[in-house]
């Protein structure tokens, strides 16, 4: 962040717009988290000092124009091939640091293989994941991590195993293969998680400057206006109904699996 | 350099990009191409090449756009199978305008189809392929020496007009060795700065942003017209090919690829057998030699087609004719090459039909 200024009227500059973040006004719907990641992202290539190395790639999706607001070199990428194009950027320029941007229909259904496969190559770039368990972009479809019984606008019965399958895994899945090192759920729908997403943050492009393979953040998000609640609603039933099936905290810390204390059945039904 | 090798046309491609300065090259193998990514992963990775052998087509077309957006002269190559799933890639590649190399070695379909070889993917390549409008550069190799010349000149036009180039083979190219030289080439004196590539926002610069979405119509429908401008330069400066024995014919087949080079020994059987027939061989595929074919239809009695599918250029000769002289065809399909006699037998048939019409 720039030094503290003092402005004419006497008070003194305590946070500033980092200036990796551009002028252009989001489209978010209110409450949604893509604005808050966003923000924290461009805060920590701004806080160190990595604008002129770092190249990012969008997927499709409702961040498909994130390139917008990130005043950073940026590729737009096909839907779910992210990874892929990353993987193209990085080979080409190791010694950037380059990172994707996806959702959950892009990381985690249209674009398996690649995000798999870049995980288990090491690809040395970082996964930013957002999880908010329904399509928005296209108005509020399931997405492969809907929970079960969850209500969208093709699952009007709510999701069924039989017809749709369970809600998919993907972070425990890449954070078993020996490529990826530091995979972590956090989430940005309190002050307190922000800050700790922040920390997530920090610590997987020090890793990836370290060249230690893939870092995976999967931030357990929301989505007000496809979930029909107001935003204070959308967080509360986030923290109720998505953490049971996606409990926030560290998967796998410096290349090794993180032994979890309690195992979560998979096929809890929404309250 | 310039010593005389004897080679297959995958590998004669191979050892060429290598040379031409290709930094990346990210494939899959599919028979019968897989020679290429086999060279590159020895001789490539020993010279510099970041060669990678990924999960499927689709990843690699997807990190051909990512390390051509990142500025680095980068190739796949493919058979048609493995083609038909990049489509999607290449049009976005075509949209956002990312220089880039591609090479089909062309294979029967459709679907699985055969390994056998075939020039059935002729409208994927020049009328489209994936969705929307845009244009590849399409060049058809005829001998082992072109499948190594047309890489150099496919970086070459990829870089000059910011447009992927694809190299049209066919599985019988790629194949049959033959002799190859390759010239003198510095990729430091041909390849073009790049000052659009995402290689990290300097502070004295606005961000370069790699993208094929325009929300808006209006914006969408300027990248359009940009796009088929920069067509019609391609049109009038890039149409390439060879003219056979076209004086005093009075029959001119049209062939490109392997069929040109059976079509040679047609010429010289047909003389032996009396036909005064040349050959037209489309080098360029697109753009596509119109002019010249409307051109000769002022002199002979008719256009012969011959094609290693059920016809398809023989429509872009009939656009050129535009109905000024007879179009007769021949085609073979599944991975079967005409033999020369079996094109001269249909060709002597076609040259009744026009000989008949004249006498009326």
């Amino acid at each position: 962040m720039a030094d503290a200024q003092v402005l004419t009227n006497g008070m003194e500059t305590v946070w500033e717009k980092p200036r990796t973040l551009s002028e252009t006004r989001m489209h978010y719907c209110p409450g949604c988290g893509h604005g808050v990641v966003h923000k924290v992202l461009m805060e920590v290539i701004n806080d160190m000092g990595l604008q002129d190395k770092t190249i990012g790639v969008a997927p499709v999706g409702c961040s498909v124009i994130a390139y917008n607001y990130m005043n950073i070199d940026m590729q737009e990428a096909a839907h779910g091939r992210a990874t892929a194009v990353a993987t193209g950027v990085k080979r080409v320029l190791p010694d950037k640091l380059v990172f994707t941007y996806q959702g959950d229909g892009d990381l985690a259904a249209i674009g398996t293989a690649e995000t798999i496969h870049a995980c288990n190559r090491g690809e040395n770039f970082l996964i930013i994941f957002i999880n908010n368990a329904i399509y928005g972009m296209t108005g509020g479809q399931m997405a492969p991590t809907s929970l079960l019984g969850m209500v969208t606008s093709t699952t009007p019965e709510g999701r069924q195993i039989e017809t749709q399958g369970h809600p998919i895994k993907i972070t425990e899945m890449v954070a078993t293969l020996p490529g990826t090192y530091y995979i972590t759920r956090q989430s940005i729908h309190t002050p307190t998680t922000v800050r700790h997403f922040k920390k997530a943050v920090e610590k997987a492009f020090k890793h990836q400057m370290e060249k230690k393979g893939t870092c995976l953040i999967e931030v357990v998000s929301n989505c007000p206006s496809g979930w029909k609640m107001t935003p204070l609603e959308a967080n509360k039933w986030l923290d109720q109904n998505m953490f049971p099936i996606f409990p926030p905290g560290d998967i796998k810390v410096d290349g090794k699996l993180v032994e979890k204390k309690q195992v979560i059945s998979q096929k809890k039904e929404i309250k | 350099m310039s010593e005389v090798r004897l080679m297959k046309g995958n590998e004669a491609a191979a050892e060429a990009s290598i040379l031409a300065g290709c930094d990346a090259y990210f494939g899959y193998p599919i028979t019968p191409q897989s020679e290429i990514i086999e060279y590159l992963s020895d001789q490539g990775r020993k010279r510099g090449m970041i060669v990678m052998q990924v999960e499927s087509e689709v990843a690699a077309i997807n990190m051909i756009y990512g390390a051509a957006g990142a500025g680095a002269r980068t190739m796949t190559t493919s058979s048609s199978p493995g083609v038909s799933l990049m489509q999607e890639g290449i049009s976005y590649i075509a949209s956002a305008e990312l220089p880039c190399l591609l090479v089909n070695i062309n294979r029967g379909g459709p679907g699985l189809g055969t390994i056998q070889p075939s020039q059935g993917d002729y409208f994927q390549s020049v009328k489209g392929g994936g969705h929307g409008d845009y244009h590849l550069i399409v060049l058809a190799p005829a001998s082992v020496q072109e499948m190594a010349d047309f890489v150099y000149l496919g970086f070459d036009l990829a870089d000059k007009y910011r447009n992927p180039v694809l190299i049209l083979a066919d599985g019988a190219l790629g194949q049959m060795m033959e002799k190859v030289v390759f010239p003198n080439y510095d990729p430091k004196a041909h390849k073009l700065p790049k000052p659009w590539a995402t290689v990290g926002k300097t502070p004295d610069r606005e961000p370069n942003v790699i993208t094929s979405l325009h929300l808006h119509s209006e914006d969408m429908e300027k990248i359009n017209l940009r796009l088929q401008e920069k067509y019609r330069k391609i049109e009038a400066n890039e149409v390439r090919y060879e003219l056979i024995n076209t004086d005093g014919a009075d029959v001119l087949m049209v062939a490109y690829g392997l069929t040109a080079r059976i079509c040679q020994r047609v010429i010289e059987l047909a003389q032996q057998a009396g036909i005064k027939v040349g050959l037209v061989r489309p080098i360029s595929l697109y753009p596509y030699p119109y002019e010249i074919i409307s051109k000769l239809t002022e002199k002979i009695k008719g256009y012969f087609v011959v094609e290693m599918n059920a016809g398809q250029m023989v429509e872009d000769v009939r656009l050129g004719v535009n109905g000024k002289v007879p179009v007769g065809f021949y085609g073979r399909m599944g991975g079967i090459i005409p033999t020369a006699e079996e094109i001269l037998q249909n060709l002597q048939k076609f040259v009744k039909t026009v000989s008949v019409k004249e006498k009326k």
